[in-house]
């Protein structure tokens, strides 16, 4: 692979390559321009580099560690296998790495409202969280379908002060979330700032998202690189939108010794159409204002997903990764509902650490992975979410009523 | 000339405002929307916007959405949309037909695919929501080789700036979204209308057409009496859902608010003097 600057991307309109870019209704194009200023000069700010990082180990509890999962390795019989703890953080998952983040610039452009999706409610929780702290009026949009499954999260997001809202159009499920939060939003958009959860959206939101998620990369390669001397072999973490496998991934891309994988939601198997794996098995197209990956239908029609988890029940991905997986830079690949469940109980006997749903694709694909690499090579899992907000879900399937 | 042309040239001549009803294609059955457009025609409208059914039509109101959600029943897709400009095309070669939909259907299809295809079936404009000018340069240069105007919004929030960007790609007219919402949403001001469309006009010579929001005929009037054009799309879906998918029912009923904002869209021109403000 030639050196490739990975500063230089996105370029100044918001493109990765091929994808990218801002394809939103005119009404929404001031916003746009006026968040891209306001985060190209406070990104570039000390002072609010100063309190970013003040609430990140304030209030977040950062850095979280990279715990060497020592039982596992040993009993998978290859690689050392270590864990950013993101589900250390308060709310319990990577989101609020970035709500903290989009609440900051919220509050510096003076706006009273504050409007996200969510699918497993992790980052309508992380939103709900800051705006609760900040004072800001919030609602939620999470499909109805969702709202079912992650009955928790609902509560815990009224709980902490804000309006949810269940979305009962199209699949009723994290797309539909999305589509009704940029109705308000255009309706809004003079006072509402819209904290997108993921690497996707028009620009600037793949590249300020993945800023601010960026701190788990460059605290596991220093973490890393402090108890072992070295870089580790192999990144995996689990791809819906992609922001806490950009979050990892982004800091060591110049490492070109680094693999990279990103582990897709396979459903009940990308064979038989239920799935939410764009990157393994759709093609690109532009929704949610980004070109990117899709899951869609020779009308160009986005077709309904299937995954165990809420969280990577979506049709498209970040156009970083669109990007990253056309030039070869990072390898995805998708793991099945069933697989995504032995990982989820392997982890929590093994290493008695109860993983998110969508973070157990990533931990079902490292189980294959390491007994094929020699013990003296590592890997680290994002462990991007802790799995309480599950339980219902995994006791359900394995028929038992909670 | 262009089809669009010609017709602003004939509207602005007879010092009328052009009348444009928005349909969903394939709502509420494939069948219905050539006798639909036919019958828009009859009752007074001067060009045709024909919705393109997309499963995610985050612009669009509850009620577009329900027709596009009508239409995707029987699988109504962008070639079928123009294989019904095509039959329209057949007994009425003057009436201008625009596309309205997003950018995915256009681009699965593929461009260079679909500007050859809507060319054949004499489609005369395009009119993605979710596609700035910023984004389409690809797009235009191969509609414009296929005579089709590629049509952009103006929006209460475009900056001066961004005006003539908006204003420099455009052609035929320029559709100004009347407020900040999606289609459907109440409450149009016309009164800080005037203003704003006189604004616009320092940035294109084009016509300008104004839309979201026209729900009845009184304010399809006051519209008039400023604007090259006026646009009403929720006031006439909702038909469709009120004549509980009889197309027959529907075209009646679309005919009689288009007839109604017609009659009353003339009578604002020829009460207020000249076309424009």
């Amino acid at each position: 692979m030639n050196k490739i600057d990975w500063a230089a991307f996105p370029d100044a309109r918001g493109h990765f390559g091929a994808y990218g870019g801002r394809f939103v209704s005119e009404t929404l194009m001031g916003a746009l321009d006026e968040l891209q200023k306001v985060y190209e000069q406070y990104m570039g700010d000390p002072d609010f580099m100063a309190e970013l990082d003040h609430d990140l180990k304030q209030f977040v509890g950062r850095p979280n560690p990279l715990y060497h999962a020592e039982r596992l390795s040993r009993e998978l019989g290859g690689a050392q296998i270590y864990l950013k703890r993101e589900d250390l953080n308060h709310t319990g998952a990577h989101k609020v790495n970035n709500t903290i983040g989009q609440a900051l610039l919220a509050k510096r452009l003076g706006k009273k409202r504050i409007i996200a999706e969510t699918g497993a409610g992790q980052h309508g929780v992380a939103t709900a969280t800051v705006a609760a702290r900040l004072g800001l009026e919030c609602v939620i949009y999470m499909g109805e379908e969702d709202t079912r499954r992650q009955t928790p999260n609902v509560y815990r997001m009224r709980l902490l002060g804000a309006e949810v809202v269940a979305v009962k159009s199209g699949t009723r499920t994290l797309k539909d979330a999305l589509n009704e939060a940029m109705r308000d939003w255009v309706t809004n958009v003079d006072d509402t700032f819209y904290i997108i959860g993921t690497v996707a959206g028009p620009h600037p939101y793949p590249a300020m998202v993945r800023d601010f998620q960026a701190v788990i990369g460059r605290e596991a390669r220093a973490q890393h690189l402090e108890m072992t001397g070295r870089l580790p072999d192999t990144l995996v973490a689990c791809v819906g939108g992609g922001s806490n496998a950009i979050g990892l991934f982004h800091p060591f891309l110049g490492d070109e010794s680094v693999e990279m994988v990103g582990v897709e939601a396979g459903g009940d198997g990308v064979e038989t159409g239920r799935h939410s794996a764009p990157l393994c098995a759709g093609q690109p197209g532009v929704l949610h204002g980004n070109r990117t990956y899709l899951m869609e239908d020779e009308n160009g029609q986005i077709i309904g997903t299937h995954s165990i988890s809420a969280g990577l029940d979506y049709p498209g991905v970040g156009p970083e990764h669109a990007w990253l997986k056309d030039i070869g830079r990072v390898s995805y690949v998708s793991v099945t509902d069933d697989q995504a469940l032995a990982g989820f109980h392997r982890l929590t006997r093994t290493e008695g650490i109860i993983p998110a749903l969508e973070t157990s694709h990533a931990i079902a694909h490292v189980l294959e992975l390491a007994p094929r690499m020699r013990p003296d090579q590592s890997i680290i899992i994002n462990l991007s979410g802790r799995g309480d907000k599950d339980l219902n879900t995994v006791a359900e399937r394995e028929g038992i009523t909670l | 000339m262009s089809r669009i042309e010609q017709r602003f040239a004939e509207l602005r001549e007879q010092n009328r405002a052009a009348l444009i009803p928005y349909v969903t294609a394939g709502d509420p059955e494939p069948g219905a929307t050539v006798p639909l457009m036919h019958a828009l025609v009859e009752a007074g409208a001067d060009l045709i916007e024909l919705g393109v059914p997309f499963s995610d039509p985050m612009a669009d109101g509850p009620v577009i959405q329900k027709a596009c959600e009508r239409a995707l029943r029987f699988g109504t897709g962008l070639r079928d949309v123009l294989a019904m400009v095509a039959e329209f095309r057949k007994t009425d070669t003057t009436t201008p037909v625009v596309l309205m939909g997003y950018l995915n259907p256009v681009e699965r299809m593929g461009y260079e695919s679909f500007a050859e295809t809507a060319k054949a079936a004499g489609l005369d404009g395009l009119l993605t929501v979710d596609l700035p000018p910023e984004e389409s340069e690809d797009v235009v240069g191969l509609l414009e080789q296929a005579g089709i105007d590629p049509i952009f919004l103006i929006a209460p929030t475009t900056t001066d700036a961004r005006m003539d960007h908006v204003a420099h790609a455009a052609r035929g007219f320029v559709y100004y979204v009347s407020l900040k919402g999606v289609t459907g949403s109440q409450s149009l001001d016309t009164s800080a209308l005037a203003a704003r469309l006189d604004a616009i006009r320092k940035h294109t010579g084009l016509p300008l057409g104004v839309g979201f929001g026209i729900r009845d005929a009184t304010t399809a009037a006051q519209v008039a009496r400023v604007a090259d054009a006026v646009v009403v799309g929720s006031a006439i879906v909702r038909l469709a859902e009120e004549n509980d998918g009889d197309p027959v029912g529907y075209a009646r009923a679309a005919a009689v608010v288009v007839r109604d904002m017609r009659e009353a869209m003339d009578r604002a021109r020829s009460t207020s003097g000249t076309a424009t403000v």
